[in-house]
């Protein structure tokens, strides 16, 4: 058993780190497949590289085959084919389709050099914010706007908390620069944009945590711009975001 | 030879070139081992930097793409080689316009001393990647370096532009007009091909840049809004004023950024051909065929800038497009690739030096432009996006590849420049070294990417990750980077022993049948295809498009 | 040496006349519209008079292809950045594009711009003039370079007198608040677009005054033809551009 772990790492480290988001596998399967057909191209060329190189010796140089590398072009286009038809189903079903009606509305804010994720509470709206109002030291690192109601009971937090199984609809904002939202575990990657809301969907399948990175880089402290996804059941969810709602009722936060 | 510097020779000037992108490589060489060891050992204290903030490593990631990309890759193998051998291969008796030629070259170089320069300002030099996304590279209170260091890059890249589109027009005037009588499209070496190929494209994608530079030169100092959104707050302050766009630089700069990529490439691919159909004494098969991809790639190269931008809040559906134009750019790419392998099909290749460097850049061509097709799906690029798997694909497909028909050219044309041979022992050694170490630095780096490892990353280790699992493969990509590096100094001690007591050359060593090595060329119509040998009977059977036709037969 | 080449016995050096227009006919046995000789049969250099020109038009030409992808830049930022706009807080979506009504007097500058393109044409006209050509090559003095001097001369004024234009009209904008860096992105762009063409007209107009200098100072015929020409293409070509960029400011802001 320990064998066996210690062989899987070994695999792990030239692979992607382990899946937990429903479109995952299909994603692994794709990937696999094309990293094995290239490597197979890649084999096969170099295969003949060689034996180029080695067949310096024999008397009678061959002559230079004619059908032959038509046939592998044909091969090779059919092949990428291939490769454009069936991504493109997996990239429309995660881009074309928008989410769920049902999906659970999270926000993404990132910001130099840190991620800060919004719930929008009870009312599933978030409230208005406005870059004048953002003071991170007195509790408002989004600069939310305490006029307005919609705002009251949205939750700020620096994880990502979300249910296992739910759908989740996320808001990618940024309020500087451009940043990568990216989360290896989640095979999901997508920039936050200053100007521009985002959205990218998909469904956390497996308990765990998984480091969120920024993948676009953003100034000195881009590699230390990370936080933590956590994919808990969804009574465990419920339950902190009941929390934070109480703590954030008892400060009296805009 | 002797080397007066305010020349409007041609041919000095191609080595002013060599020289100057040899400055640059070395310098870009020197960054990227910094970054490496850094990499390894983020405490490490280096000569002259200390250690290394983590801005020090992105000034380092940006310098060093900056100036490899377009100091070494865009002058070697594309100006600096055709003010080499140009002319002669056309049978023209020089450039069109010597003088322009000229001010083109001192204007790269005043380009290449303004981007160094930016060493030395206040602040460092600038941090947002080649590639510069603002708001990063709009504001300069969001980050060091973004003040005088990023003004200096733009200069610097402006006056690269100015002085690229002199030599294109230059190039393209050249091709078109000095030909020598009887050099018709189809006997043309298939470097001049290129060349074509990659001035047209110069003309038409380094006016955009340049124009986008205007543009972000004006958003910082002027007060526009082109780039930086409407309420942009940068440091504390609200720096945007209206509902300026960065998604329109990076369409702008992609729209430049990936023909200049091929731009680089297509040099390399129009030499390997030339040196696979002499070494290995055979007709390019197809040649129109051949001739005919390297333009479509030229042309197809200017629809598929989008493959940089999947996940940059493009349009979904413009995803969709551009990954399918870049699949369809995988074409006349895999066309060349298999056209090269059927010239080599059979054997008995003559492998000296040159020859070598070709193959390793067929391998390399390979190598990287296979990752291309995985990169080209936007579902897969969601995930590979700004990894080292790009690195890897970059490293192997551009940098050495490219570094590679670099080399390729010099051991080639060497006896051209100095009248001397280089020394074939040590091109073989510099060759396996450099072939070797290349693979163990950079095709390590697709398991770095596969795991998650985002570029521009100072240290492995962040906060919430270690990445300790590939922090083995770091350490044997840093080591196998020292070794690649050190690699070179056999080179650069070959060149610097060959041009003095190197073997004197005899006036076509490598028996080839481009015009460039007929010594005083005949004024006589050429009547034969670039590439005319025949293997079967005698070996040594080929016909110098310098010869006629009807002499022969 | 593995391979001889054959060496043609060298060209009577010719007197290249520099006539634009057909190859004068030349009666010495060799060359000169015998059969099958063809100007480009010859080595570069030796193709007749028109090499040189036509060598320096395709540069232009090329030239004047990649300033056209600048523009065509400009003119693409210009329907981004129209298009763009944001969501202000009542959640509406808004723009922050104002059009801006262009001053009146672009109208006269486009005239006299399209005027100078005239003159231009006029200038360069002359000195292709055959028979006069044949005058000068013949020592009977130059009279393409009287007959072209005016027009270059109006030129060179017409040219002045639409960046004289042009700079009224930025005062003008100024006048009315609108400044380069005022929040506009109309007005950023009308100053970009105008200045960057305006430079680009500047260089013409010291082309203009170059070639006039040079009408006196170069001695070949040819040498002069082709920097008139080359000036007027540039001239014509930027005439164009403002054409097609005033078209630009005035119906798709
Ligand atoms: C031509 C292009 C080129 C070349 C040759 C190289 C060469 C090398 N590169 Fe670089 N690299 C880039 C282009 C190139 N790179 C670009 C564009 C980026 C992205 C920048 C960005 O994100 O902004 C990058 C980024 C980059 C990174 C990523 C950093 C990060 O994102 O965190 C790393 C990390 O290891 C790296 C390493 C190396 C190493 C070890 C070499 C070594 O192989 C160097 C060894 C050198 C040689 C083998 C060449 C020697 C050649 C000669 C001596 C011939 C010269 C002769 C004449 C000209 C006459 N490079
Ligand atoms: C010379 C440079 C060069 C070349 C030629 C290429 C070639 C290709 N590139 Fe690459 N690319 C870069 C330089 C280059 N690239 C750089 C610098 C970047 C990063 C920029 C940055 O972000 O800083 C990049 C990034 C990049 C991306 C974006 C990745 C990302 O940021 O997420 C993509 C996506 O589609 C891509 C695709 C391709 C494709 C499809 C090709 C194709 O043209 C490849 C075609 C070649 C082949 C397909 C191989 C053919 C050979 C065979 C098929 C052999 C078969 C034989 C037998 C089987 C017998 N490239
Ligand atoms: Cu945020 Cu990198
Ligand atoms: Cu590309």
């Amino acid at each position: 058993m320990p064998l066996r772990v210690t062989l899987l790492e070994a695999v792990r480290v030239a692979w992607m780190p382990s899946n937990g988001a429903l479109h995952g596998p299909a994603l692994d399967v794709l990937m696999r497949w094309n990293l094995i057909a290239l490597c197979l191209c890649f084999l096969v060329a170099h295969v003949w590289l060689i034996a180029a190189i080695l067949r310096r010796w024999k008397s009678k140089p061959a002559t230079a085959p004619k059908a032959l590398p038509w046939l592998i072009l044909t091969a090779l286009c059919a092949m990428y084919v291939w490769m454009a038809v069936t991504s493109q189903r997996l990239w429309a079903n995660s881009r074309f389709a928008g989410p769920a009606p049902a999906a659970m509305q999270v926000e993404v804010v990132g910001e130099q050099f840190q991620w800060y994720f919004r719930y929008p509470g009870e009312d599933a709206a978030f409230g208005v914010t406005r870059p004048e109002l953002v003071n991170a030291a007195e509790g408002n690192p989004l600069g939310l706007d305490g006029r307005d109601a919609r705002g009251k009971d949205d939750v700020v937090s620096s994880v990502l908390v979300l249910p296992v199984g739910r759908e989740v609809d996320l808001r990618l904002r940024s309020l500087d620069v451009i940043h990568g939202f990216f989360i290896p575990g989640m095979r999901l990657k997508e920039n936050a944009v200053p100007g521009l809301v985002l959205h990218v969907h998909f469904t956390p399948s497996v308990i765990g945590t998984y480091p969120i990175l920024c993948s676009q880089v953003c100034g000195s402290g881009h590699a230390r711009m990370q936080a933590m996804l956590s994919v808990v059941s969804q009574a465990e969810f419920q339950a902190w975001l009941a929390a934070r709602e109480r703590t954030r009722i008892q400060e009296g936060a805009p | 030879m002797r080397l007066r510097v305010f020349t409007t020779s041609h041919r000095a000037l191609g080595i002013l070139y060599l020289l100057l992108a040899l400055v640059a490589v070395i310098a870009g060489t020197l960054l990227s081992l910094i970054m490496r060891l850094h990499r390894i050992w983020p405490d490490l204290a280096v000569p002259f930097f200390g250690t290394i903030k983590p801005e020090g490593y992105l000034a380092l990631v940006t310098m060093h793409g900056t100036l490899m990309i377009f100091f070494v890759l865009t002058t070697a193998p594309q100006i600096g080689f055709a003010n080499l051998v140009l002319p002669e291969q056309i049978g023209a008796r020089g450039m069109a316009f010597p003088r322009l030629n000229a001010a083109a070259f001192w204007l790269t170089a005043l380009a290449l001393l303004v981007l160094l320069a930016a060493f030395f300002v206040p602040q460092g030099a600038p941090i947002s990647g080649w590639t510069s996304y603002p708001p990063l590279s709009a504001v300069a209170s969001a980050g060091p370096g973004e003040g005088a260091g990023m003004d200096l890059w733009l200069a610097s890249i402006a006056i690269f532009c100015l002085a690229s589109w002199l030599g294109a027009v230059n190039m393209l005037v050249t091709i078109l007009g000095e030909r020598r009588a009887g050099m018709t499209w189809s006997r043309l070496p298939m470097t001049v091909w290129a060349w074509l190929v990659t001035s047209i494209l110069t003309l038409l994608v380094f006016s955009v840049l340049l124009a986008a530079i205007i543009l972000l030169f004006s958003d910082r100092h002027f007060g526009s809004s082109f780039f930086v959104p409407r309420g942009d707050l940068v440091n504390g302050h609200i720096v945007g004023h209206g509902d300026g766009s960065p998604l329109l630089w990076l369409h702008l700069f992609w729209f430049f950024g990936h023909p200049e990529v091929y731009i680089a490439v297509l040099p390399g691919m129009g030499l390997a051909t030339s040196l696979f159909a002499n070494f290995a004494r055979r007709r390019v098969a197809g040649y129109r065929v051949m001739a005919a991809m390297l333009v479509a790639i030229g042309l197809l190269g200017l629809v598929v800038w989008g493959h940089h931008m999947f996940v940059s809040g493009m349009n979904p559906y413009a995803g969709t497009a551009f990954a399918l134009t870049t699949m369809a750019i995988a074409v006349p790419s895999t066309v060349e690739a298999l056209g090269w392998l059927t010239i080599l099909w059979g054997g008995r290749l003559r492998l000296r030096t040159p020859m070598l460097f070709a193959l390793g850049f067929l391998s390399f061509f390979i190598a990287g432009g296979l990752t291309g097709p995985i990169l080209a799906q936007p579902a897969l690029d969601a995930y590979l996006h700004n990894t080292f798997f790009v690195v890897a694909h970059f490293h192997l497909v551009m940098a050495m590849a490219g570094v590679f028909s670099i080399f390729a050219g010099i051991y080639y044309w060497f006896p051209l420049i100095s009248g001397r041979m280089m020394n074939e022992s040590l091109g073989k050694l510099h060759f396996w070294i450099t072939l070797i170490a290349a693979y163990g630095t950079f095709f390590p780096m697709h398991f770095s990417g596969l795991a998650g490892e985002p570029r521009h990353y100072e240290r492995l280790a962040g906060p919430v990750t270690s990445f300790s699992a590939i922090a083995a493969n770091e350490r044997g990509i840093t080591f196998s980077a020292l070794l690649l590096a050190s690699a070179q100094l056999i080179f650069l001690w070959n060149i610097f022993t060959s041009v003095r007591r190197g073997r004197v050359a005899e006036a076509n060593p490598w028996e080839a049948t481009t015009l460039e090595w007929a010594p005083e060329m005949g004024r006589g119509r050429v009547e034969r295809g670039p590439y005319e040998y025949e293997i079967p009977a005698n070996e040594t059977i080929f016909h110098p498009q310098w010869e006629l036709a009807s002499k022969q037969e | 040496m593995p391979a001889t080449f054959t060496r043609h016995p060298v060209e009577i050096e010719r007197k290249d006349t520099g006539i634009g227009g057909k190859p004068p006919l030349d009666r010495r046995p060799t060359g000169g519209g015998g059969d099958g000789d063809n100007w480009e049969n010859r080595p570069s250099g030796r193709r007749g008079p028109r090499e040189l020109l036509t060598r320096y038009r395709l540069g232009v030409l090329f030239a004047l292809a990649g300033d056209l992808m600048f523009f065509v830049a400009l003119v693409s930022a210009f329907f981004v950045r129209q298009s763009a706009g944001h969501f202000d807080a009542r959640e509406n979506y808004v723009s922050d594009w104002h059009p801006l009504a262009v001053p009146p007097i672009l109208w006269i500058n486009t005239a006299i711009l399209i005027l100078s393109s005239l003159t231009m044409e006029m200038a360069r006209r002359q000195l292709f003039h055959e028979i006069d050509v044949m005058d000068e090559w013949l020592g009977l003095g130059r009279p393409a370079v009287k007959r072209a001097a005016p027009w270059l001369v109006a030129t060179f004024t017409l040219g002045s007198l639409f960046l004289a234009g042009q700079w009224i009209a930025w005062k003008q904008l100024v006048q009315q608040g609108f400044r380069y860096n005022s929040p506009d992105p109309s007005s950023h762009f009308f100053y970009l677009i105008t200045g960057t063409h305006g430079i680009h007209l500047l260089l013409g107009v010291i082309a203009l005054a170059a070639a006039l200098g040079a009408l006196f100072i170069l001695r070949r015929i040819e040498l002069r033809q082709i920097v008139v020409d080359c000036t007027a293409w540039y001239w014509h070509t930027m005439g164009l551009f403002w054409i097609f960029l005033f078209a630009l400011l005035v119906c798709f802001q």
